[in-house]
């Protein structure tokens, strides 16, 4: 038995972690102190990573946990624990090396900002919160550190605080992702309670092993479900995508971040992660050892009601997402919907069985989209902050290095054959969804967002780089070597990864899936193959025919501009939640207030006043008529003793008379009785 | 260690006395001094408490009135223990919260005593003694030292508490009568054979009802509330919420669960939804308000509204499995305990936000985080617990009761949910309109922490983490306990 890292998994988190609460115990003005702690951190974790990577490597389906008991109650104890397999290995290994790159690009874009050692606090906390995600083996585990990246990202969007826009929408991010956190939430307590455990895996006893899974039985179906709500908010799918675009408002690094490595990863990860209990139904009906489904997409055949509702919300998103990429302005923004997109295609893979293809190509998007955004930083930072691509423009000679690195990470994120990652990646997700028996239409559907994302990729960098020159980027200058290293290295990266992913040698495939890969070349020269480099083709070439004179007023626009409107304003979707479902929520806050001061008060008051009223009758009946007859009994008594005190005169001869009165009338009384 | 407990009462009577004798100046040292003591004298229970051991600990027993039948019988469980140390830990915290008069630490000190003989009082003469001698101390000390419209709120505070408790007081005569006890033990014996289903039971049943919701309070029973805490200086309306409304859910645990387990099994789904109605409309009531005390004030029935739900789901169901019982009443103890820190702390700081704007409406601030960016941070804290972030201590009770009253009473529990959502709309609107956004004009000289306030803060801040990453040492107070009482209701 080697030496096992396990155990001390956790120091992969803690590391930035513990590096954050240096950094905010710093003075605020340590500026490169912060920064060097930061990136230190990262480092450390990255080292741990490699080393975690290493051990993976060892057999294939490498899976060990450790688990401990977090506390206890009653007669119970709840445990907690980390694992690690490929699927932990592979993301521990792109968060931290990302993250690092992103790291170093900071120290160049937040140069002069006041709360520059808060910002790299922040960033820290960031990634060991992802960290945490990823190394869980526990869902409660996971959900703790899922909302600790919600508050991270909540922190970081909303850096720049003094910016009214920066603090709304880090509170429409942290709001709306906590909708689909409570559908989790309730997911996760299901799952506890009928299977008795919140362990992913522990000898056979882990809930997503198979005992559990067959304990659960038919009820697996809604608790995938509400656990999916977490992922549909985190991973911005439709209808809670709606934070991820505003969540621009951030720093551009955090952007990257958000889009890349950590947050928005976290969704996809999560469905990857419990993907025994979405296999579930399948299970049944088919048989399947569920334990097995694993990560291998191979002789996976099931469609369960819960994987076709990811699926669909992956297509419907992807669709949404890339068509108002089109017609949006603002240089984030449109990396912002192709992340959206992104993430949608990601689940249709998830849900049509191509477990490790859809993880493979949230790897991929998490290097090529850092890339993108850290590229679009600095396309922002050489022209003055202009965001708005209709003002910069032929920025191609001023900004080599930004230019080069961001055409890779364009190739890559449209799927360019050969040498980007984002291509193979992406054919296989389409080669997944071909073959799946629930209905062929998403394969369609896919293919149309495979050129859409060409298509309007090729609009931005054409705006962006080609064309005329405008105000922003007259004196537009390439940045320092601080951020175009990280973007050199990144676009190194995208290239290389491609390597690992093709179908000749599928490393990444396999390793993910837990089998030995092997070389065959034959693989190459596929059919499917052509048809998606055939509609990437088209999608640029379909760019470049539409968009090669970039003006003020977008071609689209001027073909059709109901429909542009429509996407521009994003299908008017915030502006629907604000009428609907905000606008009913804030009536019910108003009624509960008013229910609270006139109806429930009221109701106490009335009582009250009842018993005022009882009081006032009381003292009325009292003051008119037992104090009344109180008195007049005593008045009348007293009368009474007037009349007789009256008789009692002290004189011999009244009293003698009265007497002999008195004796007569008894003789009287006597004689007529008797 | 005989008289442990009565020493613990009596500390802080005598403390009241040596307060009104001192000095003025030195009124809240004084009062703080026998705050100290009243917390070794508690810390020291905890110590000597087995935690192993089921059933009560350290009892005290006199003869009283014997024609009562009522004894002078004090005792602890993990129960009692763990509100005593909460006790303890709010009042110092209080009356650091604000100047006090003489009179204001006096008041204080004797409401403390109150509340400790609530806590460790086994019969019902004298738990009921303590439980209105902890009345008139804060009636007078809203009446006399609160806000705008105190008189108000203080009569309405006092009636509304004082019919629920003359409820219960006849509640409990009625059932003196028939089964000629006071003994908290023995009646709930009584109460687990079926022996106390009677012709009054229902009466008794809905007269102690009435009184512990108007306490807790339970919603609609807590119109009370948001006036009386909101017109009540900082250190009182801390314990308030820290402290006095857990005297309504000790007393459902201790009275209402083992006594009438048939009754609530009855009215069990009705009270579910009434916990279900405290949790989401004082929520909503929350998000309407303006004036962050209110706001407080709301979310503390919020809060104490999962307790209500953690135990009623337990008694609505007749065969429930043990597990999710201990569960659930692990969360509420949790709850307890981690509300009256987190509650208390967040009325600190709306002191402290008052006490530097001289205002607390949600509007008269704005862009705090430049000026006061620690004291921003260290609220958020607070605030963050109060939602319920896991890392903070508000997570882990709030965990255990949804766990066990999710299996117990699913659909009541998935609304109960929502109030979660609602929380964090209501915390991060204020975070909004406090921290972020321009400077206000009217806040431009806002100070800072001070290291005072800092040092006052830092025990309840470490707990929260504390409790939030590590919580077994308060599990381990009421553990047995739990395990206890999960068989009694079973």
């Amino acid at each position: 038995m080697t030496f096992s890292l396990v155990p001390s998994l956790w120091l992969i988190p803690a590391a930035p972690l513990v590096v954050s609460l240096l950094i905010l115990s710093l003075k605020k003005s340590r500026h490169s102190a912060s920064a060097m702690l930061a990136i230190f951190g990262q480092l450390v974790a990255l080292g741990f990573s490699a080393a975690a990577f290493l051990q993976t490597l060892a057999t294939p389906g490498f899976r060990v946990v450790h688990n401990f008991t977090w506390f206890s109650f009653g007669e119970q104890s709840l445990r907690i624990g980390w694992v690690l397999d490929p699927l932990t290995a592979a993301m521990l290994i792109m968060i931290t090396f990302v993250a690092l790159w992103i790291f170093v690009f900071s120290v160049g874009y937040m140069a002069g900002d006041e709360h520059f050692a808060r910002f790299f606090a922040y960033l820290s906390f960031f990634t060991a919160a992802m960290l945490g995600v990823v190394i869980a083996n526990s869902l409660l585990l996971l959900f703790v550190c899922w909302e600790l990246v919600g508050i991270a990202s909540y922190l970081l969007i909303g850096f720049w605080i003094h910016k009214p826009s920066a603090a709304a929408a880090a509170k429409k991010a942290f709001i709306t992702t906590r909708i689909g956190d409570l559908g989790f939430f309730v997911g996760l307590l299901w799952l506890y309670g009928s299977s008795g455990t919140l362990l992913f895996y522990e000898e056979g006893r882990g809930c997503l092993e198979s005992a559990a899974l067959l304990a659960i039985g038919p009820s697996a179906t809604a608790i995938a479900l509400l656990i999916f709500c977490g992922a549909v908010s985190k991973s911005g799918q439709f209808p809670l995508h709606v934070w991820l675009p505003d969540a621009m408002e951030g720093p551009t690094p955090v952007s990257a971040l958000i889009h890349a490595a950590t947050m928005v990863a976290a969704g996809v990860f999560l469905v990857a992660r419990v993907y025994p209990l979405f296999s579930m139904g399948g299970v049944v009906a088919g048989g399947v050892d569920p334990g097995h489904a694993g990560l291998s997409a191979a002789g996976y055949n099931g469609v369960t009601p819960s994987l076709t509702v990811v699926v669909w919300v992956g297509v419907i998103t992807a669709l949404m997402a890339s068509l108002i990429a089109l017609a949006q302005w603002d240089i984030k923004r449109i990396l912002a919907y192709s992340t959206v997109s992104q993430l949608g295609l990601m689940m249709v893979s998830l849900g049509v069985g191509g477990v490790a293809v859809g993880v493979m190509h949230l790897l991929a998007h998490g290097f090529f989209k850092a890339l993108l955004f850290l590229g679009a930083g600095s396309v922002i930072h050489s022209c003055q902050h202009e965001q708005d691509i209709r003002r910069m423009g032929g920025l191609r000679g001023m900004i080599p290095i930004t230019l080069i690195t961001y055409a890779v990470g364009m190739m890559a994120l449209s799927g360019v054959p050969l040498f980007f990652a984002g291509a193979w990646t992406k054919e296989e997700i389409l080669q997944a969804t071909a073959h799946w028996p629930g209905s062929r239409v998403p394969h369609y559907l896919m293919m149309a967002g495979v050129v859409l994302t060409a298509l309007y990729m090729t609009r931005q960098m054409i705006y962006v780089f080609f064309g005329r020159r405008h105000a922003a980027s007259e004196r537009a200058h390439e940045s320092p070597r601080v951020m175009t290293l990280p973007l050199i290295v990144l676009a190194f990266c995208t290239i290389a990864l491609s390597l690992l992913l093709t179908p000749a040698w599928p490393w990444l495939h396999e390793y993910l899936s837990g089998a030995r890969a092997h070389f065959e070349t034959a693989r190459l020269i596929q059919p499917a193959l052509l048809v998606s480099f055939a509609l990437v083709a088209a999608g640029i070439g379909l760019g470049i025919l539409i968009y090669r004179n970039p003006t003020e007023r977008d071609p689209l626009e001027a073909a059709q501009p109901a429909l542009f409107r429509f996407l521009e304003n994003r299908m008017w979707l915030d502006e629907i939640y604000a009428r609907t479902v905000i606008a009913f929520s804030r009536m019910a806050a108003r009624l509960s207030d008013w229910m609270d001061r006139h109806v429930w008060d009221g109701l106490v008051r009335t009582v009250g006043g009842i018993a005022r009223l009882f009081g006032d009758l009381n003292k009325g009946a009292d003051e008119r008529g037992i104090n009344a007859a109180v008195d007049e009994t005593t008045f009348g008594a007293r009368d009474l003793g007037r009349v007789i005190s009256a008789a009692h005169s002290g004189q011999v001869q009244t009293y003698l008379g009265a007497v002999g009165v008195g004796m007569l009338a008894l003789l009287l009384l006597y004689a007529w009785l008797g | 260690m005989v008289g442990m407990i009565t020493a613990l009462i009596l500390v802080p009577l005598v403390g009241a006395l040596c307060v009104s004798a001192a000095r003025p100046r030195q009124a809240r040292g004084v009062a703080l001094g026998f705050n100290a003591l009243s917390a070794i004298i508690a810390f020291t229970l905890w110590r000597n408490f087995d935690s192993s051991a089921a059933g009560l600990q350290l009892i005290e027993r006199y003869a009283w009135i014997p024609a009562l039948g009522a004894e002078y019988l004090v005792g602890i469980d993990g129960l009692s223990l763990l509100l005593v140390l909460l006790t303890s830990l709010l009042f110092p915290f209080a009356l650091l919260a604000q100047q006090g008069s003489r009179g204001l630490c006096a008041l204080m000190l004797v409401m403390q005593s109150a509340l400790y003989g609530t806590f460790t009082a086994q019969n019902f003469v004298l738990w009921f003694l303590f439980y209105e001698m902890s009345l008139i101390p804060s009636f007078l000390l809203i009446k006399l030292w609160g806000g705008e419209k105190r008189a108000h709120a203080a009569t309405k505070f006092f009636l509304y508490t004082f019919l629920g408790s003359v409820a219960m007081l006849l509640a409990f005569l009625g059932l003196y009568f028939v089964h000629g006890t006071f003994d908290f033990a023995r009646l709930a014996e009584l109460g687990k054979t079926g022996l106390l289903t009677s012709n009054i039971s229902w009466l008794a049943f809905a007269g102690i009802f009435v009184g512990l919701a108007v306490k807790v309070p339970l919603f609609p029973f807590h119109t009370w509330l948001p006036d009386a805490y909101e017109t009540a200086p900082t250190g009182v309306a801390m314990v308030l919420t820290g402290t006095l409304s857990k005297m309504g859910v000790y007393g459902f645990v201790r009275l209402l669960l083992p006594l009438f387990p048939s009754e609530m099994r009855v009215v069990g789904p009705w009270l579910l939804g009434l916990a279900v109605c405290s949790i989401i409309f004082a929520s909503l009531a929350a998000w309407a308000q303006t004036d962050l005390k209110r706001i407080v004030a709301y979310l503390s029935i919020n809060h104490l509204g999962y307790c209500m739900l953690g135990l009623f789901a337990i008694t609505a169901r007749t065969a429930e499995p043990m597990v999710e019982t201990q569960a659930a009443l692990s969360g509420v103890f949790m709850q307890i305990f981690n509300h009256g820190i987190t509650a208390a702390t967040l009325f600190y700081y709306v002191g402290l936000l008052e006490q530097r704007r001289g205002a607390r409406g949600l509007d008269d601030f704005g862009g705090l985080m430049q000026r006061a960016p620690l004291l921003c941070g260290w609220m958020s804290i607070a605030m963050f617990s109060s939602l319920g972030l896991p890392g903070l201590n508000g997570f882990v009770g709030e965990f255990l009761i949804f766990k066990g009253s999710f299996a117990l009473a699913a659909s009541f529990t998935a609304v109960a949910v929502l109030g979660l959502l609602i929380t964090a709309i209501v915390f991060l609107r204020a975070m909004q309109a406090l921290f972020s956004g321009p400077l206000a004009g009217s806040c431009s000289a806002f100070p800072e922490l001070r290291p005072k306030e800092k040092l006052v803060l830092l025990p309840a801040t470490l707990l929260m983490f504390a409790i939030g990453i590590a919580p077994q040492f308060i599990f381990n107070i009421f553990n047995t306990t739990v395990v206890q009482m999960a068989q009694l209701f079973a």
